[in-house]
């Protein structure tokens, strides 16, 4: 076993999930492609919710692979740090909307 | 300012140290090297097609000095070709009616005969002239003021670095202040018709990575400058060249200082293109430096590798059918022309 959870090199490794059960890996990777291609939305545009998304599942290599997209694509830092500001606030978002859940509660228990 | 690899003594402007660095990790054991990735596409040993591209190099000098520079050029290189070499040239294209000659440098405007060549190739009739201009040269002092008109009147295509539409990612590359002068520089051109819609005035722009990553969609890209530069300069343009790195001289000594060189080289790898080898220019391209020695292509030349026909090795042997039946000479740095869609003085080519 690695010492640590996490290794840079695993990124590449991605596709060797297939070893193990390629039938869906295969159906993954294909959905995973066609997700990504230009569509209605640009392929910057998915590269950037992408970025967000990866900073709000805190996944090292989404972010990773998303960050070195988003620079390939010419995406500027400022236009990047925005993309994970819209991640941090319906992160946020959703943690504070559940607060009216909390006083809802408290509302209903009190006198 | 930074001074050039060979006035700081960085021991990568000895050329054999660079070709160290490429022969060395990860070539020996984990990567292919370029010969093994061309061998069984059929395309070893490779072959040049039809000479159509005559590529000059008129100095090292330049009033930048730029991060990525593959040349190393800047104010403190003297190196620049003279009236001898530069009337050779003029012969060699008049007899053997090469389509395109593509002036480069360091800043090729700073050679004192650099006018004086652009006339006497309008006068022998070459079809198209391309100055690859850095900008900022035209604001760089009065003499230079009138480039923009001097290139209309003798109608050069106009090739520009600009590596991003803001000053951020410009400056850090290229210089502080580049990015401010070299936007005044392309409402100038503009002024003079220079990358309007319509016009034959061709302005195109070079965009490079701004650090050990690779380019993206070129066409995704200009559409990105476009937009930007139109909004925020009210800048035209016509084509933008999307630009790989390639990882020699200035940029071999980032990704090196930057401890980037494996996993650049392996993205290089990994993002081989076969179908971009049929396309790379040095097949149809000769770098002629500014000693008069010729090379496959500019980065050749800046690893002192000459054209393998030890015959026609200089302007003054220069022999076309020996040329054009030539062996081009490879290494490793050669990845940075086939990875992704390819990469060329023309911008993709797959």
């Amino acid at each position: 076993m690695e010492k640590s959870y996490y290794n840079p090199k695993d990124l590449k490794k991605f596709g060797d999930i297939a070893e193990f059960e390629p039938k869906l890996a295969e159906k993954f990777f294909d959905y995973y492609g066609e997700v990504f291609k230009e569509g209605a939305l640009t392929a910057r545009e998915k590269s950037l919710i992408a970025l967000a998304v990866a900073h709000t599942e805190q996944c090292p290599y989404c972010i990773d692979a998303y960050t070195e997209d988003a620079l390939t694509r010419g995406v500027s830092e400022a236009q990047m740090m925005e993309a994970v500001h819209v991640g941090a606030a319906i992160k946020s978002g959703a943690t504070l909307v559940h607060g009216v859940q909390m006083m809802n509660k408290v509302k209903k228990q009190s006198m | 300012m930074i001074k050039s690899l060979k006035a700081s003594g960085n021991k990568l402007a000895m050329i054999k140290n660079q070709l160290k660095v490429l022969a060395g990790e990860p070539f020996q054991t984990e990567l292919p090297t370029f010969v093994e990735k061309l061998k069984p596409l059929g395309q070893f040993p490779l072959k040049p097609n039809k000479l159509e591209i005559f590529q000059i190099n008129l100095g090292y000098m330049c009033n930048q000095v730029c991060k990525h520079c593959h040349v190393d050029a800047g104010p403190d290189r003297n190196e620049i070709m003279t009236k001898q070499h530069l009337e050779r040239c003029i012969e060699i294209l008049r007899v053997n009616k090469i389509p395109t000659v593509d002036l480069t440098g360091g800043a090729p405007e700073m050679n004192p005969l650099f006018r004086w060549f652009v006339e006497e190739l309008t006068k022998i009739g070459v079809e198209e002239i391309i100055v690859r201009s850095n900008l900022t040269i035209i604001r760089a002092n009065k003499k230079y003021y009138d480039l923009p008109e001097f290139f209309k009147k003798h109608n050069v295509h106009v090739v520009s670095s600009l590596p991003y539409y803001q000053a951020g990612k410009t400056d850090a590359q290229r210089g502080d202040g580049v990015f401010a002068k070299s936007i005044k520089a392309l409402q100038e051109l503009n002024a003079v018709g220079y990358g309007i819609e319509g016009s034959n005035l061709k302005l195109d722009l070079v965009y490079n990575p701004n650090g050990a990553y690779l380019p993206s969609d070129q066409a995704e890209l200009e559409a990105e400058f476009k937009k930007n530069l139109k909004k925020d300069f009210d800048i035209y343009f016509h084509n933008l060249f999307a630009i790989t790195n390639i990882p020699i001289s200035r940029f071999l000594d980032y990704l090196v200082a930057s401890d980037n060189y494996e996993e650049y080289m392996e993205k290089l790898v990994m993002a081989f293109n076969p179908a971009a080898v049929e396309g790379v220019m040095c097949k149809n391209t000769i770098s002629v430096d500014w000693d008069g020695y010729m090379y496959d292509c500019d980065f050749n030349q800046m690893l002192d590798m000459k054209v393998a026909d030890k015959s026609t090795q200089h302007i003054d042997d220069f022999d076309l059918e020996k040329l054009e039946v030539r062996t081009i000479s490879i290494n490793q740095h050669c990845y940075g022309c086939t990875a992704g869609a390819g990469s060329s003085c023309q911008g993709t080519v797959a």
